[in-house]
């Protein structure tokens, strides 16, 4: 084995540079060690300048995604032997506009997430010396593999649709709505379809299936959009058939 | 001189190749996939010019069969079964995805979904062939 | 509910053509378009045919066979148009050629399935 891996990493100043290229840096090639630990190695010995986004290390906050020869990766879990011998591209998430070197601006994923409504809606709050809300193992069975999203947003990074159409509510987003819904101690998603239902929410979705394919945490957005899309068109038919029911 | 630093910074924005399709196999396959509608519209239409042929009279249906018989023809349809395959083994393995089905609070494993899909098919085409081959 | 679009029907017409054209379009393409012609197996003649198409089952089997997989086709293929060539600014160019196409052929099923 090497004792070196070259990493091409893509980096852009936005008070320099008119568009980004790519720099080449020889790190250390060791068994234990993953994307991520390059980058650091990269920023902590040779140059200090080098931006991107990381915390856990551990494959949960969801801060280091980004596009590992082409592909979108939690780099935290990508490992360098994988791609010895030969060198490993690294680039900011597609579909984001890119900040500086790695980091990208995640604020429309952000604003799309909060009106998907991602939180537990009552029509009407129990009293806290009720209790709490009781839930069953085949409640939770219902959401928990939704639950599981950390918006890492590698889901986004391979929507072909999300890149085309930036109106798009995108995979992340609509699992968390699905999630939700899904609930057995949620009220809200009469609510959550009029966002949904709209043309920019899940009816732009052509079913890639990419999404599910480089989902981190087996989350499916790719399925919980189809669902939801059974979901909706059942409520267009009852809506157009029984119009007095209202909502 | 320093540059002064600007907010929001000037983000650096891509654009999506129009052939983004061609990048990755899984791209090219979901397009791939997505064009076999038109091998649907097209057997929809032979079946309709057949179905027009039938309706004036056994000369123009000749004349129909033999167009059929043309090696263009032949070519057209031995494309538009691939693609029709394509779309159904496509459309019958994505379909557990679609309907997620639970029995008694437990989610049924796909093949649950798929294999009776598969089953309905192979049924469907033997009742087709057995009605028209019979004679 | 006029704000809510009417893309949950569209989507029903597609999902429902295309299990119709994945259950049934292979072996129509199979029998008629290759084994037929080129004389693999032998198909119904004329008369045989005529009779078969004239059976009241078959008129509805048609009918549903020529129509719904039709909007199958204009809705997957609308949307092929707008992510394959990024021309959804003609959307309404679109979606005339592909529902209309969709809506000319269903009027030709009702009439040749009712007249012949």
């Amino acid at each position: 084995m090497a004792e070196t891996i070259t990493l091409e990493v893509q980096r852009y100043n936005p008070e320099k540079d008119t568009e980004p290229g790519l720099q080449t840096y020889e790190v250390p090639l060791k068994k234990e060690w993953v994307v991520l630990d390059a980058l650091n190695y990269v920023k902590d010995k040779v140059d200090g300048s080098l931006s991107f986004r990381w915390s856990c290390r551990m494959g949960i906050c969801g801060s280091c995604g980004m596009m590992v020869n082409g592909e979108p990766k939690l780099t935290c879990a990508t490992f360098l032997t994988d791609y010895a011998p030969g060198t490993v591209r690294v680039e900011p998430l597609k579909h984001f506009p890119v900040l500086r070197d790695l980091v990208v601006d995640i604020t429309d994923f952000l604003a799309k997430l909060s009106r998907a409504k991602p939180w537990l809606i009552r029509k009407q709050e129990k009293p806290l010396a009720e209790g709490e809300y009781l839930q069953t193992p085949e409640q939770l069975d219902a959401f928990k593999q939704f639950s599981m999203c950390i918006n890492c947003l590698l889901c986004y990074a391979a929507c072909p649709v999300y890149g085309l159409d930036p109106l798009f509510s995108g995979p992340a987003a609509i699992a968390l709505a699905q999630r939700y819904n899904m609930d057995s101690r949620d009220q809200g998603a009469a609510q959550r379809l009029d966002i949904l239902s709209h043309s920019d929410g899940i009816w732009g979705c052509t079913f890639v299936g990419e999404c599910t394919e480089v989902c981190p945490k087996h989350v499916d957005p790719a399925g919980a959009i189809q669902q939801y899309k059974l979901t909706a068109t059942t409520e267009w038919f009852k809506s157009m058939l029984m119009p007095w029911r209202g909502e | 001189m320093a540059i002064p630093t600007y907010y929001p910074p000037r983000a650096y924005r891509t654009r999506v190749s129009t052939y983004w399709w061609l990048r990755s196999w899984p791209y090219l396959r979901f397009i791939l996939r997505e064009l076999s509608s038109i091998s649907v519209a097209w057997f929809v239409l032979v079946t309709l010019l057949q179905l027009g042929a039938l309706h004036r009279g056994p000369a123009e249906y000749a004349r129909f069969g033999e167009w059929l018989r043309s090696p263009l023809m032949i070519a057209g349809n031995a494309v538009a079964l691939f693609f029709l395959l394509f779309h159904a083994i496509t459309w019958f393995n994505l379909a557990p995805k679609a309907m997620a089905v639970r029995i008694r609070g437990k989610r049924v494993p796909p093949l649950f979904i798929t294999v009776p899909n598969y089953i309905a098919w192979l049924a469907a085409s033997l009742f087709v062939a057995f009605v028209l081959l019979r004679g | 509910m006029g704000k809510r679009s009417n893309e949950p029907f569209l989507w029903m017409l597609f999902s429902v053509g295309g299990t119709i054209a994945a259950l049934l379009l292979p072996v129509h393409v199979f029998l008629f378009g290759l084994a037929f012609p080129l004389g693999w197996l032998d198909g119904p003649g004329y008369e045989a045919l005529l009779a078969l198409a004239r059976h009241p089952l078959t008129r509805v089997y048609l009918l549903v066979f020529c129509t719904l997989p039709l909007f199958h086709y204009a809705h997957r293929f609308r949307y092929t148009l707008y992510d394959g060539l990024q021309i959804k600014h003609l959307n309404e160019l679109i979606n005339t050629f592909c529902y209309g196409g969709a809506i000319v052929g269903t009027a030709f099923a009702v009439y040749l399935t009712w007249s012949i």
